[in-house]
């Protein structure tokens, strides 16, 4: 075995020295994670071996193609009704070679990694839940001192830049960018739980070598233990709808003193999120905070000018829902109201309870109200909608 | 081939002409004209549908379509070549060639093959109609979930799922009626003497993949049904909400999707050893090997079939079993590739274009086997997964294994078939330009993959650029090759050099004893076999 992973580790070198010298890559990328770095060495070690047996055996055949034509004048060699005890010996070769290659060579060390993955509890250090929602991720940190910390990660590549027609440079991170990026230290044994709100995703950073589909309804578990400071990008691997391929990740692993004070900036954020949604807020800042979280989450369906696209994604300009009265005379708010369908959701429109705070929920309604063609001139307050969610 | 092109030598035949006779007709060699020339037909189209996706995979942006119609095109894609392209294909020549093999006068029951090809059009139509209907506002187009149905993502999609299930109910139809003819013409219309154990292998490829159809294809109905309710009355199979699982559907489907895998091939792994035996000019080696291991593949196929969805979160247990059993699928697999090559070994070899294309296949299909190997290991599978490494694998199987051995067999069927032989220099052109364009479309996507480019995603960051743009080049080549092929056919139809009864030297089989077209009812006198 130890052969081997020295074999593997030599050619994943010089793999990685021929990424280094040209634009293309040829293997996976530099593993950054016991798990990744383990399927680099199956993947190393089982091309060597499939190359050895697609090299010997494409020899034999050109062997064959050059030697017993025809036209050279070979003489067809009939097997002499080949007796069954020497068909069975001959055939069970190759049957052999390839029992070899499945339950020994790679079969055995395969069982060991199947167990190192799936052993997503024990020493873990930390946990989080990612949900995956059409067309973004949301992070949430579960316990130690990060517990609480919740944020949604959107795609951040300027829109334009995807459009026919663009000519200008496109980012060097085109469509693997995001505007708020998973953090995550270095060196720390992560559980990671998943789930998603709608419609199969799959959680895919190719240097951390795990990847596992989110389930409605259901939680799975993966984990990864990231060794190397450094930023990490990935995307959804699984079709999620027309946004599948706009839900990229980005994780940035930091040492332990680094990630303690993002811990703290993020939950000062949070605190003062939080008092933000007990204060009365002008109509001119929730418009302007509005426009920002409507473009990022919601003109993908709805689309910037608030056209939608019908029949699936329906306009908001000029639409019975973002037109008509929110409460009732008492206050409550009504049933397929415009604050109704943002909190709870309906059909493909997601619940964004789980996704936004009250401060954004309460922006990008009155922003609804008042832009895009619209004109109803009421104000949404975040206490409102704090007080809707009980 | 159109009606004018099929002369025949027909004594006591007598039927319609013009269109009444392909509507009306029972005939085993008129039907597998008429499946032949819809799997072409299909062929080209599906062939079109990718040629789109490539266009607009050309380079990072959108060029030319929103991600949602990319979504329809690549699932419409697969579907087409699976089961109207590759399928009707496989049918096509079991109707040919099944009764020539085994020394009958025609298929043991006619009627039911007429209908099993009637049943396609109209699936055809199901499966494309939602398209033109979206342009006139109707609907928002066709299936755009992936040929795999997956829920929630089916659930929540337009009315072209629902035409989606409706073709599958349809081709499944025809395909279990195909097979059920099969199996009743294979059982009781044998010449007398021809055994189980001498049978070509061909018809032993037909039969395991008849088998495997009827026990698989009637789970993918049932899942795609369960799915139908589930949109439409309120059942909650798959939604958890209402106690039901989005996994389960993959389950069900996959127990069909896995083995449909060797639906495709099997037939082609009966037909190939021929093509070898016939221009090495000597028998097959290991006849009775490579039937047991044809059993092999067709019962291991249906206990695998969770492979293809690893990632989805399994219990450990689970993980182990699915992965040895899939790489037990390499053991029969490698005795069938050492047959094979000890088929040409020290054989008299020349290589007209069906041997050319069987020679390529070996190895083509070989690297397909190999990257599925690979695929099996579970941790491995990870990265894999989804990614554009398993697109490439399944084109190495599918198109290489499975649509270029459909080409070998084309080639070597045709003379027999018109009567006429096909341009031998246009073959081999035809095969040249397909292998190597083939190869120049899928090895970048290999490294794609494992670079970490996502499979279905209509545009891609910019490190994937230069691959995607040597692939896309490669496949408009691959696809305006294949014109190449259909004119080929076409002008065999229409005439040519007379082909004699043999067309091969060194061609076994009954096939061969007839004349070239043969009779309008194959064996009108039973031949024995010694």
């Amino acid at each position: 075995m130890q052969v081997f992973r020295k074999i593997g580790l030599g050619i994943s070198a010089m793999l990685v020295s021929l990424n280094a010298c040209a634009d293309y890559s040829w293997n996976f990328p530099t593993p950054v994670t016991p798990m990744a770095l383990d399927t680099l060495h199956v993947h190393n070690k089982f091309m060597l071996i499939s190359m050895a047996i697609f090299v010997s055996v494409l020899a034999i055949m050109i062997y064959s193609i050059f030697a017993h034509r025809k036209s050279k004048g070979y003489k067809a060699v009939a097997d002499k009704a080949p007796s069954t005890a020497v068909e069975i010996f001959w055939t069970l070769i190759p049957f052999a070679i390839l029992l070899l290659i499945d339950f020994v060579i790679m079969g055995i060390p395969a069982y060991h990694s199947v167990v190192m993955m799936e052993n997503t509890r024990e020493k873990a250090d930390m946990v989080i839940k990612i949900t995956g929602s059409q067309w973004r991720w949301q992070y949430e940190y579960l316990d130690g001192d990060a517990k609480g910390i919740k944020f949604v990660s959107n795609l951040s590549t300027p829109k334009d830049q995807m459009d026919k027609g663009f000519d200008g440079k496109k980012d060097e991170q085109y469509l693997l960018e995001v505007d708020n990026r998973l953090v995550l230290p270095v060196g720390k044994k992560v559980r990671i739980l998943m789930t998603s709100t709608d419609v199969l995703h799959n959680w895919w950073v190719p240097q951390f070598g795990s990847s596992r589909v989110a389930v409605p309804g259901f939680l799975r578990e993966t984990w990864v233990q990231v060794e190397k400071e450094g930023t990490y990008r990935g995307q959804c691997k699984e079709l999620c709808g027309k946004g599948h391929g706009y839900m990229p990740i980005v994780v940035d692993a930091m040492p332990a003193e680094q990630y303690k004070t993002w811990v703290a900036t993020m939950k000062e954020d949070l605190a003062k999120a939080s008092a933000g949604a007990d204060k009365e807020w002008t109509k001119e800042d929730l418009i302007t905070n509005g426009k920002g979280v409507y473009e990022k989450n919601c003109a993908v369906c709805h689309q910037v000018s608030g056209s939608g696209l019908p029949p699936a994604f329906p306009a908001l300009t000029g639409s019975k829902i973002t037109t008509s009265p929110i409460f009732d005379a008492d206050g409550k708010y009504l049933k397929d109201s415009h604050l109704d369908r943002v909190l709870n959701g309906k059909n493909v429109m997601p619940p964004w309870k789980g996704l936004l705070n009250d401060t954004e929920i309460a922006a990008v309604i009155t922003y609804e109200r008042n832009a895009l063609g619209n004109s109803v001139g009421d104000v949404l307050q975040p206490s409102q909608v704090k007080a809707a969610r009980q | 081939m159109s009606t004018t092109t099929v002369a025949h030598h027909d004594d006591h035949a007598e039927h319609p002409t013009g269109i009444m006779r392909w509507l009306t007709t029972t005939n085993h060699k008129d039907i597998g004209t008429m499946y032949l020339t819809f799997s072409l037909i299909m062929f080209l189209v599906g062939g079109a549908m990718i040629l789109g996706i490539r266009a607009e995979l050309f380079k990072p942006g959108l060029q030319l379509m929103n991600p949602d119609f990319f979504n329809q095109l690549i699932g419409v894609h697969a579907l087409i070549m699976i089961f109207a392209a590759l399928m009707p294909a496989a049918t096509g020549f079991a109707n040919w060639m099944i009764p020539l093999q085994i020394g009958a006068p025609d298929m043991a029951l006619p009627r039911l093959n007429n209908w099993g090809f009637w049943l396609l059009p109209p699936s055809a139509i199901l499966l494309t109609l939602p398209f033109t209907l979206a342009l006139f506002g109707i609907g928002d187009g066709a299936l755009a979930t992936g040929w795999t149905f997956y829920p929630p993502l089916s659930i929540q999609g337009g009315i072209g799922v629902d035409f989606a299930i409706f073709a599958v109910h349809l081709l499944g139809i025809s395909s279990v009626l195909g097979s059920i003819n099969v199996i009743v013409t294979i059982f009781n219309m044998r010449a007398p003497g021809m055994t189980l154990m001498k049978m070509p292998m061909f018809v032993w490829g037909w039969l395991i993949t008849a088998f495997l159809l009827i026990a698989t294809i009637p789970v993918l109905a049932g899942a795609v049904t369960m799915l139908l309710t589930d949109r439409h009355f309120g059942t909650h199979f798959f939604d958890a909400a209402g106690g039901g699982d989005p996994i389960m559907f993959q389950h069900l489907f996959w127990f069909f999707g896995h083995p449909e895998v060797y639906i495709l091939l099997l037939p082609v792994w009966g037909f190939i050893p021929q093509i070898l035996e016939t221009f090495s000019r000597k028998p097959m080696y290991g006849y009775k090997a490579q039937v047991y291991s044809l059993w092999g593949i067709g019962a291991l196929s249906v206990v695998v079939w969770a492979h293809h969805f690893f990632t989805a979160g399994m219990p450990v247990p689970a993980l182990l079993y699915f992965m040895y059993s899939t790489m037990a699928i390499s053991l029969p697999l490698a005795v069938l590739f050492f047959c094979w090559i000890k088929t040409m070994w020290r054989g008299s070899m020349s290589f007209e274009t069906p041997m050319l294309f069987a020679v390529g296949w070996i190895i083509l299909f070989g690297i397909g086997g190999l990257t599925g190997l690979v695929l099996a290991d579970v941790a491995a599978d990870a990265q894999y997964h989804n990614s554009y490494f398993v697109v490439a694998h399944f084109h190495y199987t599918l198109f290489a294994g499975g649509i270029m051995g459909i080409m070998a067999g084309t080639y070597y069927w045709l003379p027999k078939m018109t009567g006429h032989m096909y341009s031998e220099k246009l073959g081999k052109l035809h095969f040249w330009l397909t292998a190597i364009s083939f190869n120049m479309t899928f090895i970048p996507q290999f490294f794609l993959g494992l670079a970490g480019m996502p499979r279905r995603i209509p545009d891609y960051a910019l490190q994937f650029a230069e691959f995607n743009m040597i692939s896309s080049i490669a496949a408009f080549t691959l696809g305006l090759s294949q014109l190449l092929f259909v004119y080929n056919i076409i002008s065999c139809a229409r005439g040519g050099k007379k082909a004699t009864d043999k067309v091969w030297e060194g061609a076994q089989g009954l096939e061969w004893t007839l004349p070239s077209p043969p009779p309008y009812h194959s064996f009108t006198e039973q031949p024995v076999i010694k």
